[in-house]
């Protein structure tokens, strides 16, 4: 094959490699990025966002509910302005505590329940998740919240 | 005492890589002899002055000397002997001089192991690599000493972290930073080659087994972090697309790229400008894994305990490489010349389809990682990306990967016959084909991407052993046969074997593993994967350093018992309040059982994580292949024919050429 | 040729201004919307005396440090031998004993040393909410008024004390004592 040949080869692949990419990076985050939304936030709704996301704050203070025959557990997550009702069946992490930061992945129903498939707790004990910490900044200072701090 | 003098030895050494970044250099640009074999002995320096920081570190925690703040942080009286050697580099500043050590000693292998190369790029190579230790010795003074003190010193320290309390850790880091220190030592080779304007067959011969080598350590290093990652954080996950694991990703990605490329560059003289590339992106890619791990950017259960400054510290290392690096390949790159030409089907159009590939791989993970950052830094709002994310851009890009395995060894270069390799492969497919489509009928439902899969699997390892047994075939006898095997050649077969046995793994298990969150008392049974759990007791039981409760559960199949496993809720005493998981697992060859266990819910009752998980065995095991196959292609004759002597310069290497050429067709 | 080369540089200096925005977003630096408040009331048992009941005012009258720990947060350990020495030079701390239970504390304290001039019991995290604890170790200054002057999250290591905390203790005392 001629040298010309071989340079256009190799910019053609180039060009398609990063036109593969493109697509499946676009199509990924389609249905895979996952938002993040405060309990004030999922109360203001009326109409719930059809498809996962995170809510984060503070596991409410004796809110913890385990039912006796199945691993499943309710829960309330609260910004301290606004709580959410979450379900989760299954094992909660190491370092879940009531009073302590909690960011929960799933989906809310029509009937403002959360139902969790994925709870996470602190990383470490000293610090809470950022998300969690954020939905409680959010909720405090509320004219901070667009421009951040 | 012992801490100031590893301090002065860090000190020292740093003071002698800054010599070991110049001096040779100006050595080879002037064709100053003296000058340029300074460098050898400048690296020989720097590594006995490490080794005595190293052995200081390890003796104040060895002597529990907690006035030191690094030991005070990571070790305590009761911590077992052995993870106090582990400890020195379980945290951030140790682990760092770790990474200077392992630096230094990949710097005087080369310098040891190089005699044949022209002594100018031998000079050039070993400044770039002082350069490198320059940035990290004076990152690891500046920011993060491991012999800082703390007066007056507590009485006794706040004890490792549990979770590194484990064998896999104890061989994990050293393994991972041999393979990102290994990726200097290709930059270094890369670097030389632009200073220097040349890059020929020659070139890509000496930087190959290099490359080779920091590569399998890397893998290794991955897969031991993915193995322990396994049974040690107890979610029976064992890669979580976590951005410290994403950190250690990319450069395994290009890395394998450039090995590829390398091999085009070696054989044919091709790919020169676009290894180069590679080299560089590596290795950049290894100082952006430390930026995410260790300056705080990214939140991550593996991530050290951060500070800003550090973050700004290593950002200046990325900008430096990067900036100076490109401006260099910018300058010098466009007379390196592009190879020898190729048809559309041979083995280079397919290796070039290897590489692009994984670029984009590597490109589409990067994204991933750094688009939650970009998005918070822009104040554009949190969001996360997942593993749907990392697996629906993934796996598409993996598959044509596979199936270009199983036909490119095979392949000649520059130019190949598509009917011919047709003819050769029917047979090798149309068996593939068959196996993959039944293969998932013994395990579990039939799933068509599984199937594909499989066939894949199915079909590297077929086409790698056609492969071989074609080239025992030319020789008479059996010992000619097998010496006519030359181990790269077997190395190369070794490592995509091990790919298809991982890929069967990781096929079988998201498919068709099982996993139950259980409530179970004393006596009561769940049922997984065929497999009958019943609790039969919990106890409480002491450990060197913690108490744990212990679960005493009996897994049985068909009422035949298999074996009974013993999974721990483990309260250490430094962090009693942080219990951790310990599971206990089954192994086998065609399955592992899996069982952690989760909180105590009241009476007698708790909740445990049950699994089953096909073919796990074999993802470790294809993993050590690859890492094999890449020790042994590295150990290749042809690497280390040694040319004439030591005192080669660059013309007496080019009147060697075309002998380079009549090689590479074998 | 020349746009071709500067493209990719073009893409390294956006990747790496973006990764120095990132550097910035430090989360934990927050500010508290306590600063230059007085400080929250409460009421709380003293950890090491039982019978004793603690108010904020016992806390006010100096210029004092305020530090939120437990005996299950292990950076409070981290911290706690540099709090020994700033008490050693002078400096009053109280404590305020989070979300802990009374021996573990109790014990923790006599493995580590007591710095601590008070330390109110709060088990249930009641004054961590009044005081806007978001996790330990939190430590706050209070000034000879009783107004809450700085607050660090995360522990006081050699560098936050020299540069937060000692300029500010000097300085609040210098105005306290003129």
């Amino acid at each position: 094959m001629k040298r010309r040949n071989k340079r256009l080869g190799i910019v053609v692949s180039a060009l398609a490699g990063l036109g593969i990419a493109t697509a499946l990076v676009l199509n990924a985050f389609q249905d895979a990025l996952v938002f993040f939304i405060t309990p004030s936030e999922v109360m203001a709704k009326t109409e719930m966002p059809e498809r996962n996301f995170r809510i984060g704050g503070l596991v409410e203070e004796g809110s913890v509910i385990r039912d006796p025959q199945s691993t499943e557990v309710t829960f309330r997550v609260t910004d301290t302005a606004e709580s959410v009702t979450v379900v989760f069946d299954g094992i909660l992490p190491d370092l879940f505590r009531e009073g302590q930061g909690v960011v929960a992945e799933g989906r809310i129903g029509p009937d403002h329940v959360f139902r969790a498939y994925n709870v996470m707790a602190r990383h470490d004990e000293n610090y809470m998740p950022a998300e969690a910490q954020e939905a409680i900044e959010r909720a405090g200072h509320p004219g901070d919240a667009a421009g951040g701090y | 005492m012992w801490p100031e003098l590893g301090n002065f030895a860090l000190i020292l050494a740093l003071c002698l890589a800054g010599l070991q970044a110049i001096i040779p250099l100006v050595g080879a640009q002037l064709g100053h002899d003296r000058l340029m074999h300074a460098g050898r002995s400048l690296a020989m320096g720097q590594l006995v002055f490490l080794a005595l920081a190293y052995a200081a570190l390890t003796l104040a925690f060895l002597g529990n000397d907690f006035s030191v703040a690094y030991v005070a942080q990571n070790s305590n009286e009761t911590l077992p002997v052995v993870y106090k050697f582990t400890a020195v580099w379980g945290g951030h500043e140790g682990s760092l001089l770790l990474w200077v050590f392992l630096l230094a000693c990949w710097t005087v292998a080369v310098a040891v192991f190089s005699k044949s190369l022209p002594k100018e790029v031998l000079a050039r190579v070993l400044a770039v690599l002082g350069m490198v230790g320059v940035g990290f010795m004076a990152f690891t003074i500046l920011t993060s000493n491991p012999f800082d003190r703390l007066i007056p010193a507590p009485p006794d320290g706040s004890d490792l972290n549990p979770l590194l309390q484990d064998p896999g850790m104890i061989i994990h880091p050293p393994l991972l930073y041999m393979g990102y220190v290994g990726m200097a030592v290709v930059f270094a080779f890369a670097i030389a080659a632009l200073i220097g304007g040349r890059l020929d067959a020659a070139w890509a011969r000496w930087s190959r087994p290099w490359t080779t080598v920091a590569w399998a350590f890397l893998t290794l290093g991955i897969g031991l972090g993915s193995w322990w990652a396994y049974y040690e954080l107890g979610w029976g996950g064992w890669w979580f697309w976590d951005p410290v694991e994403n950190a250690s990703f990319l450069p395994w990605l290009t890395a394998t790229a450039l090995l590829h490329s390398l091999a085009v560059s070696e054989k044919r003289g091709g790919f020169k400008v676009w290894t180069l590339m590679l080299a560089i992106l590596t290795f950049a890619l290894t100082i952006l894994g430390a930026f995410l791990v260790r300056s705080g950017v990214i939140t991550s259960v593996h991530a050290f305990a951060t500070d800003p400054d550090r973050g700004t510290f290593i950002l200046g290392m990325l900008a430096v490489t990067l900036v100076g690096s490109l401006s260099l390949y910018a300058w010098r790159a466009p007379k390196v010349g592009l190879g020898g030409g190729f048809g559309w089907f041979s083995r280079e159009s397919l290796l070039l389809g290897n590489n692009v590939l994984l670029v984009v791989a590597c490109a589409a993970v990067f994204i991933g990682t750094i688009y939650p950052m970009a998005l918070d830094a822009l104040n554009l709002g949190k969001i996360s990306v997942g593993p749907p994310y990392f697996d629906a851009v993934f796996m598409p890009l993996m598959l044509p990967l596979l199936f270009l395995v199983g036909v490119a060894p095979s392949l000649p270069w520059k130019q190949g016959d598509p009917m011919q390799a047709v003819y050769r492969l029917r047979w090798p497919f149309a068996i593939a084909v068959v196996l993959g489509a039944a293969w998932p009928l013994t395990v579990g439902a039939w799933n068509p991407l599984t199937a594909l899969a499989l066939m894949l699997v199915a079909w590297i390892l077929i086409t790698t052993g056609v492969d071989i047994v074609r080239r025992l075939g030319r020789r008479q006898g059996l010992g000619a046969r097998l010496r006519g095997l030359r181990p790269s050649f077997l190395g190369m077969h070794m490592a995509h074997a091990g790919l298809a046995l991982v890929a069967m793994a990781i096929a079988m298990v998201n498919t068709y593993e099982d996993e139950r969150d259980v409530r179970l008392e004393a006596g009561e049974t769940a049922t997984v994967g065929g497999y009958d759990f019943t609790l039969l007791d919990v106890d409480r039981i002491r450990g060197p350093n913690y108490d744990a409760t212990q679960a005493e559960v009996r897994v049985t199949r068909d009422g035949k018992m298999v074996d009974t496993l013993y999974p721990q809720l483990r309260h250490y005493d430094s962090q009693p309040e942080m219990p951790m998981q310990q599971a206990a697992l089954n192994r086998g060859l065609t399955r592992d059982i899996y069982v952690s266990m989760g909180q105590h819910v009241g009476g007698g009752a708790w909740t445990m994580r049950l699994y089953y998980k096909p073919y796990m065995f074999w993802m470790w095991i294809g993993g050590l292949l690859m890492a094999f196959g890449g020790f042994l292609a590295a150990a290749d004759r042809r690497y280390r024919l040694a040319r004439d002597r030591s005192a080669v310069s660059e013309q007496q290497v080019r009147a060697d050429q075309p002998r380079d050429f009549q090689e590479a067709q074998g | 040729m020349t746009p071709k080369i500067l493209l990719p540089f073009a893409g390294v200096l956006a990747v790496l201004g973006l990764f120095y925005l990132g550097l910035q977003v430090d989360s934990r630096e927050l500010p508290s919307p306590l600063i230059d408040r007085p400080a929250p009331a409460f009421e709380l048992q003293s950890l090491t005396e039982p019978d004793r009941t603690l108010t904020e005012q016992d806390f006010i009258g100096e210029v004092a440090l305020v530090n939120v720990f437990a005996s299950w947060c292990s950076s409070c350990w981290a911290e706690h031998s540099n709090l020994v020495e700033l008490e050693r030079r002078g400096i009053t701390i109280h404590g305020l004993n989070y979300r802990d239970e009374r021996p573990a504390a109790l014990r923790y304290l006599r493995r580590g040393g007591n710095p601590y001039t008070h330390i109110a019991f709060d088990p249930r995290g009641d004054a961590g909410m009044e005081w806007g604890v978001y996790a330990t170790p939190e430590t706050f200054l209070l000034d000879a008024n009783g107004r809450i002057r700085h607050k660090h999250v995360g522990p006081l290591d050699a560098q936050v004390i020299r540069e937060e905390f000692l300029p500010r203790i000097e300085q609040l005392t210098a105005e306290a004592a003129s």
